[in-house]
């Protein structure tokens, strides 16, 4: 019998973008160019991150018919964004045939106190998390995928950083307990004590965990691999530099030989201009996307 | 035993999976990310991931013509999904293929979106009965050569093939914990493997 949605199907979907960037796009123009770059996957979005900040406000779920411009452009799969626990936004997205749909801080959230039931979709769902406990409870909730939440729009790495290290840290903490300690570390970290069983038992996280967040250059990208995440997502840091393709080609090299740090330095020659990036201790605490969702 | 040494193209996609398999059946794992790592190789896996991606991949660090001679010398070559649209001849909707070393023409993204991806129990012809597969964003094989065997389909459609010394799937069985099909895929190698060696106490 035929089975569609279920859980290794949505997870199997993810394991096939390991190693690869995902590019946020906004137009069929830049999800062509982030195609022809190798980008395993294009979100659509309507504002990248760091508008999305400048322009304050509301930020939902992107005119479907840039998402539709966008599916209609490229052959690799299509992400988009859902604000936190807005049911009908994903269904929306679903039903659109987006391939993954991100349940993001990058907009803003719907629900403050629930986020959606992941594992009642057809469509795979990935999430951020900051630490263990918030990724087993996305996990709990039926995430297919995981990425840091790093600080989106700041091209700053150090948020993306501290959250990669501290989830790692923190898996390699439970894979080394003894199962009769994980009820108490399920209490403590406020995860799933089926999702931390699972853990024990394979030795890391059951789903993919990218980089985001904050990723501004080919070393940004090469340090989150380097750090231990499957892959990256890279938002504003593209087509905000002054020369998208050749910086797109430049993130995609560095993400595949994260180790071969001459190559890196090659690529990373006169890619004009990143973008700015903000010093997070200037965000004041309304301006810090990474506290939305919990 | 003999320890075949299997490579899996390293460059994007499910590596991992075909790593634990390959280790499962107590064969040697080597990652192959550029030229130097396909040297003494006894069979070599691509992997699923996004084909375009590793296509450009491919060409970006010089790999598809040294794979391409060594598939011609008789390497022994198992692709998933995307993998079997690198070995594809011909590529419905595009003007080229990959590697093009298996005689099948293959349609990408053929049983729809992400939505529509599906896993199914599939009897494989020579391998065996229930057979866990799991079709993501799957390719499917429209139509293969007279010398192409065909050892599965699913809805009339064929999705496991063999031609020669090259095998390909348009699903993951790497996802599962079933290692049938990479089991056929060593005995392949053997077999080449002992060809090979005939020939060369022949001359």
């Amino acid at each position: 019998m035929k089975l569609v949605g279920t859980e290794r199907v949505k997870r199997g979907m993810a394991e096939m973008q390991k190693g690869g960037v995902i590019m946020d796009v906004i137009n069929a123009e830049q999800a062509k160019i982030a195609e022809a770059a190798g980008a395993v996957a294009v979100m659509a979005l309507e504002r990248v991150p760091s508008d999305i900040r400048k322009a304050g406000g509301v930020a939902r779920m992107a005119d479907p018919r840039i998402v539709e411009e966008v599916m209609n452009a490229v052959t690799i799969p299509v992400m988009a964004k859902a604000r936190i626990g807005h049911i009908v936004e994903a269904r929306v997205l679903e039903a659109m045939g987006v391939d993954y749909i991100d349940e993001s801080e990058v907009l803003t959230p719907a629900d403050e106190e629930f986020h959606l039931l992941k594992s009642d979709y057809t469509v795979p769902f990935v999430c951020g998390c900051r630490d263990l406990g918030e990724a087993a409870r996305r996990i709990g909730e039926g995430a297919s995928m995981l990425r840091t939440k790093g600080e989106p729009g700041t091209g700053n790495i150090v948020e993306a950083v501290r959250h990669m290290r501290k989830v790692n840290a923190q898996v390699r903490r439970v894979v080394g307990m003894s199962t009769d300690e994980l009820m108490t570390e399920a209490k403590l970290l406020g995860a799933p004590f089926e999702v931390l069983v699972e853990i024990k038992k394979l030795g890391r996280l059951p789903v993919v965990n990218f980089a985001a967040g904050g990723i501004a250059t080919p070393a940004d990208a090469a340090l989150m691999m380097e750090l231990g995440a499957d892959g990256v997502f890279v938002g504003s840091g593209i087509f905000k530099s002054e020369n998208p393709e050749k910086f797109a080609r430049a993130i995609v090299e560095a993400t595949t030989h994260y180790k071969d740090y001459k190559l890196i330095a090659e690529i990373s020659k006169e890619l004009g201009t990143p973008m700015k990036g903000i010093d997070i201790a200037t965000l004041s605490d309304s301006e810090r996307m990474q506290e939305r969702g919990w | 035993m003999v320890m075949w040494r299997i490579g899996v193209l390293a460059l994007q996609g499910a590596v991992r999976e075909h790593i634990d398999q390959i280790e499962k059946l107590g064969c040697e794992p080597v990652l192959v990310k550029s030229v130097e790592d396909l040297k003494d190789l006894n069979g070599l896996i691509l992997p699923g991931g996004e084909s375009t991606t590793i296509r450009k991949l491919l060409d970006r660090y010089e790999l598809l013509n040294p794979i391409r001679t060594l598939a011609q010398n008789g390497l022994p070559i198992f692709g998933t999904c995307a993998g079997l649209i690198l070995l594809a001849d011909e590529i419905v909707g595009y003007e080229s293929p990959h590697l093009g070393l298996m005689d099948v023409v293959v349609e990408r993204n053929s049983y729809g979106r992400q939505v529509d991806s599906f896993e199914v129990e599939l009897s494989i012809k020579d391998i065996g009965e229930d057979i866990p597969a799991v079709f993501i964003r799957a390719p499917h094989i429209v139509s293969v050569g007279k010398e192409v065997e065909v050892l599965a389909k699913q809805d009339e459609r064929i999705v496991l093939a063999r031609d020669r010394h090259f095998l390909g799937c348009s699903f993951h069985p790497e996802l599962t914990e079933d290692v049938r099909i990479l089991k056929y895929f060593v005995e392949m190698i053997k077999q080449c493997h002992n060809t090979s060696l005939a020939k060369l106490n022949s001359i």
